[in-house]
C-alpha cells in the first residue's frame, strides 16, 4: 500500500541549523497522525515540507506515491489549517471558505453552495456574511477548517490549530476533530507540543526532538513503552530511572521508565520497597502529585485524591509492580 | 521569608504627593485626562481652523466674485460668471491636460512603487531595510528646485541621457519618440514626456512609503494560505496582495495625484509652454490680477480630489483598513 506521505532521509537545513535531520517517515492513508515535540524540534518544518512551503535540502518526499520535491504548494492536493488561522481579512466568511474553489475556477453558485455545506460541517451554518474579525477564536478555527476541507484534500495538515483556544473549547474541538476525521476518512497530520492532545487524538504519534524522530508508535506505545529518556520525560513526565537503580529491580543495566501512577506510596514502617522522603505535594483535583526524594533520586508519584497523605518531610515507602518498570532501548 | 520582609517594609501603602504646582497639575490631569487632551489639541485646532480652513474658505469666497473687464477691479457680488469662464476652451484644455498628467503620473508611480515596496515589506531586513529607507528618503532631503534643474540638464539635448543613448546606438528610439505628436518635442526637457518623468521622480517616495506600510501589515501567512488553497502567484497577487495593499496605493495616489494637480514649478521648468492648473493660478493671480479666476482654478483640484476619494471609497479601497 502506498503511504499518504512518505519521507526518505529528508533533511532541511537553515544555514548551519538542521531543522529536520535525515527523517524517515511513513503516514498511512486515512490515519490521524500527530507530530509531537517541543518548540524548535522540527515538527512544524516537517509539516511545511508536506505543504510545500519548504523544500528539502536533501532526501525525497512523496505524497500518495507521487514525488513532491520542486512541486509548488498550489499544485499539491494538500491543505493546511494554520496556527493563527490566516483567514483573509478583506473577505467575508463564505468567500474565505470558497477561496480554494474560486481560484480553481469553480462557478460562483456552485462554490458558494459547497462553502455553505462546509460551514454546516463545522457547525457554523449561516455565518457566511460575517467578517473574520467579527468571530471568536474558536469560530475562526472552524472557518479555517472549513476552508481547508471544502477542497477535499488528500491530506489535511493542522499546525497547532488548538493552541490559541481556552481549555474547555480545546477539549470540545479535540473531540470534534477526531470524529470529523473518522467521518471524512481524510488523512490528518496534526502538529502539537501538547502531549495530552496527541495521546487523546492520534492513531499514531511521532515524537520529535532536535530535528529527528525519536519514536513512532500508537499512543499506548509511546506512553507505556518510551524508547528513550527524552520520550519518557516529554510524554507525560515519566520517572526516568538510571541504570544503577534499574539493575537492582530487573537485573539489567539499562535506563528505565516508571509512570508516576504506577508508584504506590505507604508509610515507612510497612514492608519492603524503596525508602524515600516526601518533599512536596501538588493538588491537581482528581489526583495529587507527590514529589519524592529516594536517596538523592527525584521521583514523582500520582495518587488519587482523597487518600490519606503523609506530611511533607516524612519518610515513606515506595512500591511498584515489576511489570510496570519499562526498560528503554537507549544505551546506558 | 520574602513575605516577612515585605511586611516589615516601612514604606506607606499610599505615597505622599510630590507637592507644589507640578504635583497638583499631574494629579489633576490624571483625574481628568480629557482636560489634558483639550489643552494639547487647542493650539493645533486653532491653527487648522483659523489659518488653514479659514484661508481656504476665503479662497472659495473669492471664486464667487468676478472681475470688471474694463477697470480690472474685483466686483464683490456673488456670481457664477467666473466658473463659466473656466469652461472656455482654453481653460478647459488646461484642466484636462493637468488631470490627464496627474492620472498618468499616479499610475506610473503605483506600478514602479509596488515592487520596491513589496521587496522592502517582505524581504528587506536589518541593514537592507535601513538602506531602503535611506534610498527612498534621500531625494527628499535635497531641494526640490535643485532636483528639477538637475533633471533639466539630464533631459536636455546635450544631456547625459542623449549621450548614453547615442553610445548604445539607441538614439533612433529617442528621436522616434520625440517625433510623436503631444508627447514629443525638440528634446525631452521641452516635452510632456520630460514633465511626466520628473513628476514621477519627485513624487515616487510619496507612493512607495504608504504602499510599503500597507504591505507590511499583510501577514506573510496569508500569502502562504492563498498558495496552499491552490492559487498561483498571479492569483494570489490579484485576490490577496493587491486588495490588501489597495488602501496604501490609494493613500499614495492622493499624494501623487493632488501634488501633480497643484504643482506649477515642474511644468514651468521642464516641458512645453502650455499651461497646467498651477501655472494658470500663478499667472491669473499675478500678472493678470484676476484673483476670482485664480480662485476658481484652485477649486478644481479640490473638487476632483473629492470625487476621487468618494469613488475610491465606493470601490471598497478602504475596506481592508
Amino acid at each position: 500500500m502506498t503511504s499518504a506521505v512518505s519521507f526518505k532521509q529528508v533533511s532541511r537545513h537553515f544555514g548551519s541549523v538542521r531543522a529536520v535531520d535525515a527523517v524517515d517517515l511513513d503516514i498511512v492513508p486515512g490515519e490521524f497522525f500527530a507530530m509531537l515535540g517541543p518548540s524548535g524540534s522540527g515538527k512544524t518544518t516537517c509539516l511545511r515540507l508536506i505543504a510545500g512551503f519548504e523544500q528539502p535540502t536533501t532526501g525525497s518526499i512523496s505524497i500518495f506515491g507521487e514525488r513532491a520535491e520542486g512541486v509548488p504548494p498550489y499544485r499539491r492536493n494538500v491543505n493546511t489549517v494554520f496556527q493563527d488561522y490566516a483567514l483573509f481579512p478583506h473577505l467575508n466568511v463564505l468567500d474565505n471558505v470558497a477561496y480554494g474553489l474560486m481560484v480553481k475556477g469553480v462557478g460562483k453558485a456552485e462554490r458558494l453552495k459547497a462553502a455553505e455545506e462546509a460551514l454546516s460541517l463545522v457547525r457554523l451554518p449561516g455565518y457566511g456574511a460575517r467578517r473574520p474579525g467579527q468571530l471568536s477564536g474558536g469560530q475562526r478555527q472552524r472557518v479555517a477548517l472549513a476552508r481547508a476541507l471544502v477542497n477535499q484534500p488528500k491530506v489535511l495538515l493542522l499546525d497547532e490549530p488548538l493552541g490559541a483556544l481556552d481549555l474547555k473549547l480545546r477539549e470540545n474541538m479535540q473531540e470534534e476533530l477526531k470524529s470529523l476525521q473518522k467521518v471524512l476518512g481524510i488523512t490528518f497530520v496534526f502538529v502539537t507540543h501538547d502531549q495530552g492532545e496527541a495521546l487523546s487524538m492520534a492513531d499514531r504519534i511521532a515524537v520529535f526532538n532536535d530535528g529527528k524522530i525519536m519514536q513512532v508508535g500508537t499512543p499506548e506505545d509511546i506512553y507505556q513503552r518510551p524508547n528513550t529518556r527524552f520520550v519518557a520525560d516529554f510524554v507525560g513526565s515519566s520517572n526516568v530511572l538510571p541504570p544503577v537503580f534499574v539493575q537492582r529491580y530487573s537485573g539489567q543495566h539499562r535506563w528505565g521508565s516508571l509512570r508516576p501512577e504506577s508508584i504506590r506510596v505507604s508509610s515507612a514502617a510497612s514492608g519492603d520497597g524503596v525508602a524515600a522522603r516526601l518533599v512536596g505535594t501538588n493538588y491537581l483535583g482528581a489526583t495529587t502529585r507527590l514529589a519524592l526524594d529516594a536517596d538523592g533520586l527525584r521521583l514523582h508519584a500520582v495518587v488519587p485524591a482523597g487518600m490519606a497523605l503523609p506530611a511533607e518531610g516524612e519518610a515513606v515507602m515506595l512500591t511498584f509492580n515489576r511489570d510496570s518498570l519499562h526498560l528503554m532501548d537507549e544505551p546506558a | 521569608m520574602t513575605i516577612a520582609a515585605a511586611q516589615s517594609n516601612p514604606t506607606p501603602a499610599i505615597l505622599p504627593g510630590s507637592g507644589g504646582m507640578r504635583g497638583a497639575l499631574s494629579d489633576l490631569f490624571w483625574r481628568r485626562p480629557k482636560l489634558l487632551l483639550l489643552l494639547m489639541l487647542l493650539p493645533p485646532l486653532l491653527w487648522l481652523g483659523i489659518v488653514y480652513i479659514g484661508s481656504l474658505f476665503a479662497l472659495l469666497l473669492q471664486s464667487f466674485f468676478s472681475i470688471d473687464e474694463f477697470s480690472g477691479l474685483i466686483n464683490r457680488q456673488f456670481t457664477l460668471k467666473t466658473y463659466g469662464d473656466l469652461l472656455q476652451a482654453a481653460n478647459l484644455d488646461i484642466i484636462l491636460r493637468t488631470v490627464t498628467m496627474a492620472a498618468l503620473v499616479t499610475l506610473a508611480s503605483a506600478i514602479i512603487a509596488f515592487p520596491i515596496a513589496y521587496y522592502a515589506a517582505r524581504y528587506a531586513r536589518g541593514r537592507w531595510k535601513a538602506l531602503f529607507y535611506l534610498g527612498v528618503m534621500l531625494p527628499l532631503w535635497s531641494s526640490y528646485l535643485v532636483k528639477i534643474y538637475a533633471w533639466k540638464l539630464i533631459l536636455a539635448k546635450e544631456g547625459i541621457l542623449t549621450w548614453l543613448l547615442a553610445k548604445l546606438n539607441l538614439l533612433w528610439l529617442l528621436d522616434g519618440w520625440l517625433s510623436l505628436p503631444v508627447v514629443g518635442g525638440n528634446s525631452l526637457s521641452v516635452s510632456f514626456t520630460g514633465t511626466f518623468i520628473v513628476f514621477v521622480y519627485v513624487w515616487l517616495p510619496f507612493m512607495i512609503l504608504p504602499v510599503q506600510a500597507a504591505l507590511e501589515r499583510v501577514p506573510g501567512n496569508l500569502v502562504e494560505a492563498s498558495s496552499d488553497l491552490g492559487a498561483s502567484p498571479g492569483q494570489t497577487f490579484r485576490n490577496v496582495l493587491f486588495p490588501l495593499a489597495l488602501p496604501g496605493i490609494v493613500a499614495g495616489s492622493i499624494f501623487t495625484f493632488s501634488l501633480t494637480l497643484g504643482d506649477y514649478i515642474i511644468p514651468q521648468i521642464i516641458g512645453t509652454s502650455r499651461l497646467f492648473i498651477g501655472q494658470a493660478v500663478y499667472s491669473q493671480q499675478g500678472t493678470a490680477g484676476n484673483i476670482p479666476l485664480a480662485a476658481a482654478f484652485t477649486v478644481v483640484p479640490i473638487v476632483i480630489m473629492g470625487f476621487y476619494l468618494w469613488g475610491a471609497k465606493r470601490m471598497g479601497a478602504f475596506d481592508a483598513l
